[in-house]
């Protein structure tokens, strides 16, 4: 039957539900553990091979040697970073992987450059890291704020 | 006759004339009743075609994925099927399948969306509140499935990224079964709510004869009874293994839309089904080679807004020497004006809204022609910028203090 106010049934049906969304900052909200967010870097598996950064169609990644051996540091600008992942399909020994961090926001431009840096070996003189995470990075990735 | 001293000219736009989306509408009225309508383009234009000379192919299939926030798997599907012709690539079954299952789920989550602008536009935010909500439920498949809401990076050079399991088939189907429900509840909403029924009836009409005339696709020549699909014409992906049916209808205004893009959703239910059931097993994408010989080629893909098509011209290197990218939006902006004749000013933005367009998928290149078609001018980037300052400052409207004291406060 054609009669006006077909959506009154449903508006009276809703009044007594949840409201559909989330109160975002004070409830966290549940991302799929497939979620591209922050990109990993662990430092024991890269060769230095440069594929992430020749993939990158944002220019969002750098790998620096570190030292005399062949160890590398990963620089991430994550305000550059579009999170394709492209970085993590590209490399071909599971140096990069995704994270379901997603909460990125800065007041500056400068926190959202991130070293995941890499201790060279003994002989080699130590380097100061840009922004100081803990030691074992590839493990526990140290937060933006850091 | 029209007496000229009557017509008042009236600016709709840039600033979002109908979606939040800039495009200037210069509507010519006598009394409500639209005359005339200028249609400017070119505020959101981004030089995309430019960039993607230099870029290798692998970073272009991001970039035109940014083509279009809506259909970004239609966008960056329509680039790679091109790369893959010009390669000699033969994607496998499974990468095909598993394209046409996100393509279609692009499609219900870009339906449900235009389902609650269109309701917004005509003052009906009760429909769009609760078709939003249901659009959240293919978000977060889409989300699950690739990794993000919007910008899915399904795709690589090839076949496609991600695999699915059968958790996530079982997710899928359940969620197609909650959406179908609802889409069941929103055709009856569609055919038996008067108020939404008269707001749309006889509004932005368009006869057969002017959408194949004008070259109008998608849903918006579907309404009009052009019988058109690009997954039926020219079958890519998995559509010549899939069977489906071709949504028409013989409304011709904005009522006849949607119900077509309902009825379209019912049809994807029904193809993501099918897809599921009948996945083939295998690899999911072949090797591609990185540097993509000599050669061009053509694609077509129906977008959820019509017919998007990409041509790719590559020379053996890694780059592309030329892409060429028309939205679908394109050609379905030459048609408001004809559906506008003799409509209120009223009907405007619910008019331009029905075409579902996408203005920044849409403007390509600057070209400042005389109105009489001689003297055309081409902009560069640098030379557009002072011409805009220039005509802002001749208007008395500068910058220049506002930006030193900007500068000053910053530093």
């Amino acid at each position: 039957m054609k009669k006006p106010g077909k959506m009154l049934a449903e508006l009276l049906r809703h009044v007594t539900k949840r409201p559909a969304t989330t109160q975002y900052p004070f409830k966290k909200i549940d991302v799929p553990a497939t979620y591209r967010g922050r990109i990993v870097f662990i430092s024991e598996n890269c060769i230095g091979c440069k594929l992430c950064m020749r993939d990158c169609p944002a220019s969002a990644i750098t790998i620096n040697k570190v030292g005399e051996e062949k160890i590398f540091e990963a620089v991430f600008d994550l305000d550059k970073c579009i999170y394709c992942a492209q970085c993590v399909l590209s490399c071909n020994k599971k140096a990069l992987m995704t994270s379901t961090d997603f909460e990125l926001a800065q007041i500056t431009r400068k926190n959202l450059r991130m070293v995941y840096d890499a201790k060279p070996k003994p002989p080699a003189p130590p380097k100061e890291p840009v922004v100081a995470p803990p030691a074992d990075a590839g493990a526990a990735p140290a937060s933006p704020q850091a | 006759m029209v007496n000229p001293e009557k017509i008042v000219k009236i600016p709709i736009g840039p600033q979002h004339p109908a979606l939040k989306e800039p495009a200037c509408f210069t509507v010519s009225l006598n009394g409500e009743k639209l005359v005339d309508l200028d249609l400017r383009l070119g505020y959101n234009h981004r030089g995309v075609e430019k960039a993607a000379e230099g870029r290798t192919y692998t970073q272009n299939m991001y970039l035109f994925e940014r083509v279009c926030g809506i259909c970004s798997h239609s966008h960056a599907t329509c680039f790679i099927q091109c790369v893959e012709e010009v390669a000699g690539l033969e994607v496998p079954p499974r990468g095909r399948f598993l394209r046409t299952l996100i393509g279609e789920l692009e499609r219900i989550h870009s339906h449900f969306l235009w389902l609650g602008v269109a309701a917004h536009e005509i003052g009906f935010d009760t429909l769009l509140m609760y078709s939003w909500r249901d659009r959240e439920v293919v978000m977060d498949l889409l989300a699950m499935l690739t990794g993000n809401r919007v910008n899915y990076a399904a795709n690589v050079i090839g076949g496609a990224k991600h695999d699915v399991t059968d958790e996530q088939k079982a997710a899928i189907l359940k969620a197609v079964d909650t959406l179908e429900e609802r889409t069941k509840y929103y055709i009856e909403v569609a055919s038996e709510e008067t108020t939404l029924i008269a707001r749309l009836s006889n509004v932005g009409r368009i006869s057969l004869e002017d959408v194949k005339r004008l070259g109008t696709v998608g849903p918006t020549a579907r309404a009009s009874g052009l019988s058109q699909d690009a997954r039926r014409d020219d079958p890519y992906a998995a559509y010549k293994e899939v069977p489906f049916s071709v949504i028409t209808d013989t409304h011709c205004d904005v009522y006849g839309r949607t119900l077509v893009r309902v009825g379209e959703l019912m049809e994807s239910y029904k193809i993501i089904r099918y897809v599921l059931q009948n996945l083939p097993d295998g690899p999911i994408a072949a090797k591609a080679p990185r540097k993509i010989p000599a050669g061009e080629a053509v694609s077509r893909y129906e977008a959820p807004r019509g017919e998007d098509v990409h041509y790719v011209r590559g020379n053996g290197t890694e780059k592309p020497e030329r892409v060429r990218v028309r939205a679908p939006t394109m050609v379905n902006l030459l048609s408001v004006p004809k559906m506008l004749e003799g409509n209120n000013l009223a009907d405007v933005p619910i008019t331009v809204a029905a075409i579902d367009p996408c203005f920044s998928c849409t403007d390509r290149a600057i070209r400042v022609a005389d109105a009489d078609g001689g003297n055309a001018q081409v902009f560069s980037w640098e030379e557009s910028r002072r011409f805009g300052i220039d005509w802002y400052r001749k208007n008395g409207v500068d910058f220049t203090d506002v930006n030193k004291r900007l500068a000053q406060r910053l530093k």
